[in-house]
């Protein structure tokens, strides 16, 4: 009796190691192709800053003498760092009037009621999916009569439009989460709306506006097609300058610039990375 | 860097519209308030886009009087009848070769050890949050004359006169692949994550194989995750711009890089303008069809 159960755990071991081992070749397999992929994913992203370094005139991979001369370059050039300061308060702008407008939208979607929510809400996301060519052209047509291409205020317009479904989705997920019933206490206290507003949602929610704005600058600093349309000669993105030097002349200051833009983005989302654990931790403890 | 759960659905922003049910989530505010609230963003996007569009249409259909010629001009002229052939297929091609490399992408990221998982969905995440201008302008070192894939090519005998690949159709469709894969990645992974673990161990325990468990379980319940995803990179491969304007040439023209040669080359804004208008429409009529299928108004809609 006990050794034909002692056998029969060893044959049960044995069989369950021969499955085990026949798995793991096809799950060694399948991991590598999935880690090609990924290679192939990140890859192209990395790409360009080893030849940011290159001591080069031409574009060189992998360089064969290591420099900061183009950076050296990229700080002196007028032009670039003029698109990139236009980029900057654009972004930064946008940035705050997209988290306020999508921010007050988002509590009236997941917590008011009106007619054609539907719509709004449609009309709210539609920037996600619809064309930018088309954006772009509308938005040129409608610019260039009233001067307002290559100006920070028609780019405010175009950018808080397209970076508002960011600060939309991310504030109405917070919303959903936070019990609604919190603010109702607060106003059965005899605060009113706005007291409630600021003192119990506002804090409540904040992680969401907080990423909806991350999202909302990168959207806005990166953002190439729209800007490539409505920028004038002298109101550029820094987009719009690499979009014409990549056409023109590929010069290595041209991955110096790439390598920065990949930089802010990491950088922020690192920063919304960290921000979202530190936030996320009181409430565990 | 950590990448937990919290990035995947801040990733996810983009793509697939809201992760949330809204059920317990009590009504707090008045109509009249609610439009106060909502007012700053209507007039956003009335101006934004709404007018623009409007007054984009207008000057397609007058020059001065009221004519159709703009629009009988794309498909009556065989160069534009390709133009639009072109962009269908390659935005076809897309989809699939999107659907290819990113469904085993998003199959390990629901399925691999909690350990592994930030690293695939930083892969992921980081180019789908890098300029697509970058990674056109990455593609155009990869693949140009004397570029990095040539060389390589050349430095291990497999070649000896470099190849052209930079401006075709194969540089174009490779490099929307590549931009637009974190698109199908992540609503497959959406889906693929809420299969319960149960189902795949039940279909083993009764004697299924990988291929079987694959087939009759996993298949089967990422088809919405599939579809979210493949319309998503439908759409945004149809209307898209950058990547062909800067990998692409003149035979590979699309619609975006044609309503741009109209506009910047030609001067041609009335033809530019019908154009727009065209892939407009087309891009609303597939997002309207399946917009059950992109959730775009999940958590939000009264019914709920």
């Amino acid at each position: 009796m006990e050794i034909r159960t002692e056998r029969g755990r060893v044959a049960a071991q044995n069989s369950m190691r021969v499955n085990h081992r026949k798995l793991s070749i096809g799950q060694l397999v399948f991991g590598g192709i999935v880690a090609l992929i990924l290679v192939f994913l990140v890859l192209p992203t990395l790409i360009v800053a080893p030849i940011s370094f290159s001591d080069a005139r031409y574009l060189q991979f992998p360089p064969t003498e290591l420099s900061l001369r183009w950076y050296a370059e990229y700080f002196t050039d007028k032009d670039w760092v003029a698109a990139t300061l236009f980029s900057a308060r654009i972004a930064l702008s946008t940035t705050l009037a997209a988290t306020v407008v999508g921010a007050l939208a988002a509590v009236a979607l997941v917590r008011g009621s009106f007619p054609g929510k539907s719509i709004v809400l449609g009309l709210a996301l539609s920037p996600l999916l619809l064309p930018h060519i088309v954006i772009a052209i509308a938005l040129y047509l409608f610019f260039a009569p009233l001067k307002l291409t290559g100006n920070f205020f028609g780019f405010l317009l175009a950018h808080t439009m397209l970076a508002v479904p960011y600060v939309v989705i991310s504030v109405s997920a917070s919303l959903q989460k936070f019990d609604s019933t919190l603010e109702l206490a607060a106003l059965n206290c005899g605060a009113n709306r706005v007291q409630a507003f600021f003192t119990i949602v506002l804090p409540n929610i904040l992680p969401g506006v907080f990423a909806g704005g991350i999202f909302a600058f990168i959207s806005s600093f990166d953002e190439a097609t729209v800007a490539f349309f409505i920028s004038g000669i002298d109101g550029k993105t820094i987009t719009r300058k690499l979009f014409e030097d990549i056409d023109f002349s590929l010069t290595p200051v041209i991955a110096v610039v790439a390598t920065l833009l990949v930089l802010v983005s990491l950088l922020l989302l690192g920063v919304y990375q960290f921000v979202q654990s530190k936030m996320d931790q009181p409430k565990h403890s | 860097m950590t990448v937990d759960d919290k990035t995947i659905v801040g990733g996810t922003a983009p793509s697939i519209a809201l992760p949330l049910v809204s059920g317990g989530s009590r009504r707090t505010h008045s109509t009249l308030f609610s439009l106060v609230l909502v007012s700053p963003l209507l007039l956003l996007i009335f101006f934004g886009f709404v007018y623009p569009v409007g007054e984009m249409l207008v000057s397609s259909l007058f020059s001065p009087g009221f004519t159709l010629d703009n629009y009988a001009r794309i498909f009556t002229k065989p160069l534009y009848l390709k133009v639009l052939y072109r962009t269908l297929e390659i935005a076809l091609l897309t989809t699939l070769g999107a659907f290819v490399l990113g469904y085993p992408v998003a199959f390990a990221m629901a399925r691999a050890k909690s350990k592994l998982v930030p690293w695939i969905a930083a892969c992921v995440l980081i180019p789908l949050w890098t300029s697509v201008l970058v990674r056109s302008y990455a593609w155009i070192l990869l693949l140009q004359r004397k570029g990095i894939v040539n060389n390589f090519l050349i430095d291990i005998g497999l070649i000896d006169k470099p190849l052209k690949i930079l401006y075709t159709e194969h540089a174009v469709l490779l490099a929307m692949v590549h931009v637009l894969l974190p698109f199908m990645i992540l609503p497959v992974y959406g889906s693929l994550r809420s299969i319960s673990v149960e189902l795949p161990r039940a279909a083993k325990n009764l004697g299924a194989g990988p291929v079987t468990v694959f087939k009759s379980v996993y298949l089967p319940l990422s088809l919405p995750g599939i579809f979210a995803g493949s319309i998503l990179v439908f759409i945004l491969a149809l209307g898209f711009f950058v990547t062909p304007a800067l990998v692409g040439g003149p035979t590979t023209l699309m619609m975006a890089t044609l309503i741009s040669q109209q506009t910047t080359e030609l001067l041609d804004w009335e033809f530019a303008a019908a154009l727009s208008t065209l892939l407009l429409v087309v891009t609303l009529v597939i997002a309207f069809a399946f917009r059950h299928v992109l959730s775009f108004s999940k958590g939000f809609s009264d019914g709920n």
